[in-house]
């Protein structure tokens, strides 16, 4: 099994801090990590190699920092590694990302044929998850999100099967391979690094692919190549100054009065 | 489907796994001290790997503040041609501020801003991870996200020598023959190694910083500075609310770095939070215009080593060399500590070298760091100054009344009201000594001057 | 990029019909297909001098339930249908879906588009991006809204791609701008930290995906009716390449968190799984369900689908009451289109009370308990015949 996995850098939005008194994000700082979503869909393809033998490359479209994460897979374990960078690439949305990517995915199977490709249900900045469908659908592969377990691969026949969430539950699904995957973080506890692995990774030399390798339409990348723009950026709004009821002077039973008087039409009212 | 030949690309990446995990020196560390020693290392042909803990270097270390252009460039010549860099400092001020006023005095040289500049306002972030490239181009091995626990040891029968170390991942045991222990204030490695016993509240200070983001050329308008070149503003007395300690506000690009350090001890004593104490002096009416309008990006708290040449632990034993903030080498009356460190890195890597020459990493011939240390800048001022904590810490006075003092004086003496410059000599005289009295003000000042002069 | 000559709009997505899609059971050849060398699909022509095209809302249903997103979206996508001057209609996908054709108008739709296939059931990825992306090339809507549900948003992706047009996931506010037609897209970004505003260049449809519960659902209309627009799909059963084997739903005990009217949610300041109990109590008396910040959850106190929030659920209920919760913005940002929101808080400092409707600063642990008994006695105390719309 050849599996392909598509891992972005992305700041870590859990270490986004607000400033308690303007409300403005603060971003001096902030580290990079890979997204944690695509840390498991890593994990995961490992886990089926390890089983079943084969390959597996990371890729990743980003600046040159990006090389950090890639090695931080090599650590874990995968194999090979490739960033894709150049100018032309910047400020694409995920249209043109997932041409992007699905080109330089396109590429690797010039050299390597590939089973499989996973991705993250989404990415932590931007939460868009279109990227993954963006991809299947450009390379006109079946698509399966929001996979919790991969129950079965059967390479002889090419196919396999897994589960999904959905709305109000699980599905199980079967499906051809090659196919691509999106995963969320249930389906499988990541592993860390060994000391050993890690130092030999900071020394993996990352393939680069930049647009003179992969030989894409310029006016399909980056900004030119993308539909959506940001047109404005705020705060999100405040709702109107509400109505305070008591302080912590007023005895509660008293407070629970004053709050009935004002929550009884709310509740037992029909069609208030 | 036809697989192609491999290609010279691919065949490297197989040989990649083929990396030997031999290292004659680690560095524990990537803070100004542990970067300046690995490039040392790494030039001078010493396999060496250097261990972090955060996310990437720097990203424990996010505040801006002042790089010395003297001793980095000493480390890598002419940085500032691609180091990341807010501004060249070309005017320092020292501010002495009292309650509502403040007493100024300043120095502006426009050579400043020619090479081989003084000093430059640096984001810790990024400067660091500039010099975390330098220093893995030049040849280090550098990973991250690794805490170093403790040390592996050799024991022989006369002597027992470091030899590695150990971290918390797994298979995580890593052996050099010599180990430079560069992490920061607080080192929890060097009391491992018995060198430094528990440090006292009253040999550290807490420093509290903010990064407050200006309208663009309000910094140029304010600080009365040209396009691109910065100024730096050091505050006492009222700025620490009277206790022993310094504020300072720093100008980056389009931000400013304002902060305050006080010692640990006068802090608790006071009941303050640093916070509060940060606040109230960005709300003095001396500090206050320089802030308006601006909004704060990024906030942190860090702890100073301020101990001293008294708390300077021993700097080396078998196999190993402490640097930077880890060994106490910081001079809080100048406010100089990256300097330090990395001067300290580099003295401690040439000295590695040298080690290596000779084969041999005892003790013997690691004290050569301490000489240098000794020969050199850093512990010349620490020696000069290792009373100045204690003189000044045992006599508040030089926060609280003399700011005070000095803004009833030029007060005084900047009314124009028609009384003669005589009387008004007079009248400050008798109030200045009235306050504390003649022999006290003479013996404080030379008691200062003893300590800092 | 060796890009094949222009297709007419109206040809079907390449990307599925083009090459052989074997049945999943047969041992096929490996695909050989590269990016290389796929088809780019143009993206609908745009309409030149901008005819009003209409918008489009994605009908999401499941064995004959429609989600509830779907209803809300097609109240938002009248106020904008009204603003641009242009005709609302509903998509609505599946088999044997006849007997919900009529919701569509009765909630607000001028036109309904439909196809009824066996292959539409249960959703695929597959089938139901071929059938929306035909749709889109046979009619050129203006605005595609989709509920950002799992489904919704596994569809969308394929279908924008395959359409090469824009979209928008997550949004929590849409407008349109009225002189150049554009889809204001308002969504979170930076983990709910501040709102971008987005809008889509020169493709159409314009694509926005729309959180459940952050619109509310309009009021049914059971006299309005309209045409039905149906299609065929025209696809060969034998070569999908996937099947949905099995389904295992969730059990439903309790309803859902986001379907509630009222939540009484707890946060860290309770102080303990003790004192969350409260919260329950006055839930219940209140015939509410219960809510948690994600501390509350991660300290085990309540379960993670009853989280709030951006990682959590987004509610809209009548009412919120919020007991020891601080107010973050990733907690505000699930909860804050309640219509009364109460907050009990010790700190009169706490976020929280910027959203509130009613603060209460106080002790939650002594106020849950006499709030509880208050509200319970008036409750039962209600005049008979008042019925209770929980
Ligand atoms: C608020 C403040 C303002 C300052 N302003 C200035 C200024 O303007 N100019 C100036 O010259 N100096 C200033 N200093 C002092 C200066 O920051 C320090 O002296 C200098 O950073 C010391 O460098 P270092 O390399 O010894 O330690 P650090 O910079 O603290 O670096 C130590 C590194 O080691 C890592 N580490 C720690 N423990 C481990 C472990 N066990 N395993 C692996 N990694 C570990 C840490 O993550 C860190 O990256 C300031 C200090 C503070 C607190
Ligand atoms: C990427 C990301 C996603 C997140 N997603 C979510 C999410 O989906 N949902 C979510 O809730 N959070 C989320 N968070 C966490 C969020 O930032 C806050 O940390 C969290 O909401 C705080 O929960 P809290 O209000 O219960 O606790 P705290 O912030 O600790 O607040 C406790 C409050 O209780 C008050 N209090 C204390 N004692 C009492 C008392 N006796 N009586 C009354 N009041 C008292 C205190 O004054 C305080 O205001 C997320 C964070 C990140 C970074
Ligand atoms: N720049 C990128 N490089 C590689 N993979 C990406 C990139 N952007 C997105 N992805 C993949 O697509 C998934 C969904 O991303 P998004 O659509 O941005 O939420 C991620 O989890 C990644 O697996």
């Amino acid at each position: 099994m050849n599996i392909a996995v598509c891992l972005k850098q992305v700041p870590d939005t859990s270490e986004v801090r607000i400033n308690p008194k303007t409300n403005t994000l603060m971003r001096e700082g902030i580290p990079s990590i890979i997204n944690p979503y695509d840390v498991h869909a890593l994990e995961e393809a490992l886990t089926i190699r390890d089983r079943l033998g084969g390959r597996v490359t990371v890729l990743t479209m980003g600046p040159p920092q990006a090389t950090d994460s890639l090695r931080k897979a090599i650590s874990y374990g995968a194999d090979h590694a490739i960033l894709l960078t150049d100018r032309a690439f910047a400020g694409s949305d995920t249209l043109a990302t997932s041409y992007i990517l699905a080109g330089a995915l396109g590429r690797l199977m010039d050299r390597e044929p590939l089973d499989l490709i996973f991705c993250g249900k989404q990415a932590i900045d931007g939460d868009t998850a279109q990227v993954g469908p963006g991809i299947a659908s450009r390379l006109g592969w079946p698509l399966l999100t929001y996979v919790t377990k991969i129950d079965g691969i059967d390479p002889t026949n090419q196919v396999f099967q897994v589960q999904r969430k959905i709305e109000v539950g699980r599905e199980v699904v079967r499906c051809r391979l090659p196919a691509l995957v999106t995963v969320v973080k249930e389906i499988n506890e990541i592993r860390y690094a060994p000391l050993p692995d890690l130092i030999r990774a900071a020394h993996y030399p990352v393939e680069v692919w930049t647009n003179a390798d992969l030989g894409l339409d310029a006016s399909q990348l980056g900004l030119k190549g993308s539909p959506t723009w940001v047109n404005k950026i705020s705060t999100p709004p405040m709702r109107e100054k509400g109505e305070v009821l008591a302080g912590s002077d007023v005895a509660p039973a008293e407070t629970a009065r004053i709050l009935a008087d004002k929550l009884i039409p709310h509740i037992v009212v029909p069609n208030r | 489907m036809t697989v192609q030949e491999p290609t010279q690309q691919q065949l490297n990446q197989e040989r990649w796994r083929d990396v030997p995990l031999e290292f004659e020196a680690i560095v524990v560390g990537a803070g100004p001290a542990g970067l300046a020693a690995a490039y040392t290392l790494a030039k001078g042909g010493v396999k060496t790997l250097l261990i972090e803990r955060g996310d990437f270097p720097g990203s424990k270390n996010v505040m801006g503040g002042i790089l010395y252009s003297y001793p980095t460039h000493q480390i890598i010549p002419d940085f500032w041609k691609e180091a990341p860099l807010e501004r060249p400092i070309v005017e320092q001020r020292a501010w002495l501020l009292a309650e509502e006023s403040v007493v100024s005095i300043g120095f502006k040289d426009p050579g400043f801003y020619e090479e081989p500049y003084n000093n430059f306002s640096v984001f810790r972030s990024r400067f660091d991870r500039w010099m975390a490239n330098k220093v893995v181009e030049a040849g280090a091995t550098l990973i991250t996200e690794t805490v170093v626990t403790d040390f592996l040891f050799d024991e022989r029968a006369d002597r027992r020598r470091v030899a590695g170390v150990v971290t918390n991942r797994e298979q995580g045991e890593i052996r050099a023959q010599v180990v430079l222990i560069c992490e920061g204030a607080n080192s929890i490695l060097t009391q491992r190694l018995g060198l430094q016993e528990d440090l006292s509240p009253g040999d550290l200070a807490v420093g509290v910083k903010e990064v407050i983001a200006l309208p663009k050329g309000a910094i140029e308008d304010r600080f009365n500075v040209e396009k691109g070149q910065g100024a730096t503003i050091e505050l006492i007395g009222e700025s620490t609310q009277g206790m022993f300690g310094m504020g300072w506000i720093y100008t980056n690009k389009d931000t400013l770095s304002i902060g305050v350090g006080v010692m640990i001890n006068q802090l608790s004593r006071s009941g303050m939070n640093p916070n509060t104490v940060l606040e109230k002096m960005k709300q003095h009416p001396a500090v206050r215009p320089l802030l308006a309008g601006g909004e704060t990006k990024e906030y942190l708290a860090k702890i100073i080593p301020e101990g001293g040449y008294h708390q300077v632990p021993k700097l080396y034993a078998h196999g190993v060399l402490i640097c930077g903030d880890a060994a106490m080498l910081v001079n809080g009356v100048h406010r100089e500590g990256s300097n330090l460190a990395m001067t300290s890195g580099k003295l401690a890597a040439e000295t590695v070298i040298e080690a290596k020459k000779k084969g041999d990493f005892s003790s013997v011939t690691l004290k050569a760091y301490h000489d240098r240390l000794q020969d050199s800048f850093i512990l010349k001022d620490l020696k000069k100054y290792e009373n100045a904590s204690a003189l000044l810490q045992s006599n508040p006075h030089f926060f609280t009344l003399y700011p005070k003092l000095a803004r009833y004086s030029a007060r005084e003496l900047f009314t124009v009201d028609n009384v003669p410059k005589k009387d008004k000599q007079k009248k400050i005289w008798h109030e200045v000594t009235s306050r504390r009295g003649i022999w006290n003000i003479a013996g404080d000042m030379y008691r200062l001057w003893r300590t800092l002069g | 990029m060796t890009a094949k000559k222009k297709k007419s709009p109206k040809a079907p997505p390449s990307a599925f019909t083009e090459k052989t899609v074997p049945p999943i059971t047969d041992n096929p050849e490996r695909s050989d297909t590269k990016a290389h060398e796929q088809i780019p699909l143009e993206s609908i022509e745009a309409p030149k001098n901008l005819p009003a095209h209409g918008i489009w809302v994605y009908i999401e249903q499941l064995q004959g339930e429609v989600a509830p997103v779907s209803w809300e979206l097609m109240g938002v996508g009248r106020q904008l249908a009204d603003k641009l001057n242009c005709p609302l209609s509903g998509v609505l996908l599946g088999h044997d879906i006849q007997p919900l054709t009529e919701l569509a108008f009765q909630y607000g739709a001028d036109t309904l588009y439909a196809i009824d296939d066996p292959m539409l059931k249960p959703y695929t990825n597959e089938c139901h991006s071929i059938a929306l992306v035909q749709l889109c090339q046979a009619h050129h809507p203006e605005i595609l809204l989709i509920g950002a549900t799992t489904t919704g948003r596994d569809l969308s992706g394929s279908v924008a791609t395959a359409l090469r047009t824009g979209l928008t996931a997550d949004c929590t506010q849409l407008d349109v701008d009225v002189d150049n037609r554009k889809l204001l897209q308002t969504r979170p970004a930076f983990g709910g930290n501040i709102l971008a505003t987005i809008l889509c260049r020169d493709r159409w449809p314009q694509m926005a995906t729309v959180r459940p519960r952050v619109f509310s659902k309009p009021e049914k209309q059971p006299e309005r009716s309209g045409a039905v627009v149906w299609s065929d799909l025209g696809l060969d059963p034998s070569k999908t390449v996937m099947e949905v084997v099995e389904r295992i739903l969730d059990e439903r005990t309790e309803g859902y968190l986001d379907e509630a009217d009222i939540i009484v949610a707890g946060g860290r300041g309770l102080g303990s799984k003790d004192n969350f109990k409260l919260v329950e109590k006055l839930a219940q008396a209140i015939g509410g369900m219960i809510g948690a910040s994600r501390p509350a959850v991660e300290s085990g106190w309540a379960p993670y689908s009853h989280q709030v929030g951006q990682t959590g659920l987004t509610v809209r209920p009548k009412l919120y009451i919020a007991a020891g919760i601080s107010g973050a913005i990733q907690h505000l940002v699930g909860m804050q289109n309640s219509d009364v929101i109460v907050a009990i808080n010790k700190d009169p400092d706490a976020p929280i009370f910027r959203v509130a409707t009613y603060g209460i600063v106080g002790d939650a642990a002594t106020l849950l308990p006499a709030i509880t008994q208050e509200l319970g006695a008036r409750m039962h105390g209600a005049p008979l015949g008042t019925e209770r719309q929980l």
